[in-house]
């Protein structure tokens, strides 16, 4: 028998002990899948699992299962996130059950982005179940062999499970007690919010390492680089519950003229040698939006590579 | 309450356009407190419809009447001599009242002249704002005695997601953050640890996702 929970690449990197570093990848806006393959050729080999995206934002896109098993064929592994935003409990179990059967192995659970910031704002949306209980359901399905009625599984579904974690949206000293909530309803691993405030986040983790919880649970850093100044102060103003100090800006602003990008990427280098060193954080996600190309950069700039082979 | 706004007037003058005797039909529960659906607003609807006919050179006959109740049969029947003489019946009660009419009167014609919104209060002079969703099986003890099914966007049970902010909903800044008022409220009261157990799955069979409901009460039952 493993000793593993769903035996993926993700999970053996982490308990191995290995300092993880997973990327992101929206699925198209289309059934064009080329540019999808072609993300996945840039990511393979420099992260240890990819997040499908699940309809981000609202915005209509190939389903995340799809767009996943797409990946997963290209050699890479997918990390299938799932929102309750688009899906009652029949569907997200039958959804777990479908992607296990076709090699997924890693699944994050999320509430999803409210219909409203979408380009379909008419749509009437579902939260039958809530991110937590998502969390709960699908390790019922994994430990016990479960659906949620009671009713036994043949051939449970075994994922690695996944959730996400925002230090920096309000009532901040709730925070650390969600995430609490999602280790102790099943989460195996945490994606955080994209850090930009350091000082703060580095509070978050002592709370996180006060508590024990970095001990139940593998926790990520939350990276994105900034493109540009633009992005910087569109995040800091328009994205709520992110939190972009001005410093940032700052320093983005007194970059040489059409270097702002190279500065972003010194940036999350940066952060990404500190996060290696804070007690607690057992990795890094790299959400490079539209920037699959620039990861092997970023990851050899941090000396990322080569990814641990377990 | 029933909170409901009145629907814009253009889209009730295409609804009895074309009809030579229209009753407008006003409700003295909910719609009246919410000052859009009582007599004083029958009256207003009356005359715009009476006013809109004639710049067309129409002499529309508007009859306005409001009942006591118009979720109540017994009120419903008050109207029984005067309803077959019009062509068409503009209810402005909430979405229960033109049912009503509907159903007791099959030969008529029957138009909502509001819009139901939601169950709510007024939390101001002129604002209402919801507070219950009609779920079926209430569970706000568990919340400080606020609901998030009714009152969070994404109606979540475990706790705020990551678009509170300042106190307000991801959605809207005109929108309170429910879950941030949950847990101030137990922080205030030093009972945090009530939101640290999780809470399972509801149940949405009593909700409207167990089909249209009914409710029998056997002792008043005749």
């Amino acid at each position: 028998m493993s000793d593993y929970k769903a035996g993926s690449n993700l999970e053996k990197v982490l308990k191995a002990g290995k300092f993880a570093f997973t990327g992101e990848c929206g699925p198209p806006q289309g059934a064009n899948i080329t540019k999808l393959k072609e993300k996945a050729a840039h990511l393979k080999g420099c992260v240890d699992a990819v997040n499908i995206t699940d309809n981000q934002t609202a915005v209509v896109r190939m389903s995340s299962w799809a767009a996943s098993l797409t990946v997963l064929q290209e050699g890479v592994e997918p990390n299938f996130q799932m929102v309750c935003r688009d899906r009652n409990r029949l569907a997200a179990q039958s959804d777990v059950l479908g992607v296990y059967s076709h090699g997924i192995r890693n699944m994050l659970c999320l509430s999803g982005d409210h219909q409203k910031f979408g380009n379909h704002p008419e749509a009437k949306n579902v939260f039958d179940i809530d991110s937590i209980q998502l969390i709960n359901v699908v390790k019922t399905m994994r430990d016990e062999g479960k659906f949620m009625n009671g009713q036994e599984i043949d051939v449970p579904p075994k994922l690695f499970i996944g959730a996400a974690s925002n230090p920096f949206a309000e009532p901040y000293e709730f925070r650390v007690f969600r995430l609490a909530k999602k280790i102790a309803a099943g989460a195996d691993f945490i994606q955080t919010q994209c850090i930009y405030n350091m000082v703060r986040f580095r509070d978050f983790m002592k709370r996180v390492v006060d508590m024990g919880l970095h001990e139940k649970c593998y926790i990520l850093a939350g990276v994105t680089p900034m493109k540009s100044v633009g992005m910087a102060q569109y995040m800091a103003k328009q994205v709520p519950g992110m939190d972009v100090p001005d410093s940032l800006i700052k320093r983005l602003k007194g970059a040489p003229k059409g270097k702002a990008a190279a500065e972003g990427i010194k940036m999350a280098v940066e952060q990404i040698q500190e996060f290696k060193e804070m007690p607690g954080v057992a990795g890094v996600h790299l959400m490079a939006i539209e920037w699959e190309h620039r990861v092997r950069e970023i990851a050899e700039l941090a000396g990322m590579l080569p990814r641990p082979v377990v | 309450m029933i909170v409901a706004e009145a629907k814009p007037i253009s889209e009730i003058l295409t609804m009895v356009k074309g009809l030579k005797k229209v009753l407008v039909l006003g409700c003295k529960g909910c719609v009246t407190v919410c000052n859009v659906g009582g007599a004083k607003e029958a009256g207003i609807l009356a005359s715009s419809i009476r006013i809109a006919g004639r710049k067309e050179g129409i002499m529309v006959d508007v009859g306005e009447h409001t009942l006591e109740r118009q979720c109540d049969p017994e009120y419903i029947e008050e109207v029984k001599d005067i309803v077959p003489s019009y062509d068409a019946v503009v209810s402005i009660a909430c979405g229960v009242g033109p049912q009503f009419l509907s159903e007791r009167y099959p030969g008529a014609k029957v138009f909502p002249g509001v819009n139901t919104k939601f169950m709510g209060g007024a939390v101001a002079h002129g604002i209402w704002s919801e507070r219950c969703a009609g779920c079926g099986t209430c569970v706000i003890h568990y919340f400080g005695g606020m609901c998030p099914i009714a009152r969070c966007s994404k109606s979540l049970m475990n706790g705020p997601c990551g678009g509170s902010s300042h106190g307000k909903c991801e959605i809207s800044k005109d929108v309170d953050c429910i879950w941030d008022m949950i847990v101030r409220k137990a922080m205030d009261q030093g009972r945090l640890n009530d939101l640290l157990e999780f809470r399972p799955p509801k149940s949405w069979t009593t909700a409207r996702d167990g089909g249209p409901r009914r409710m029998i009460r056997e002792e008043l039952v005749k």
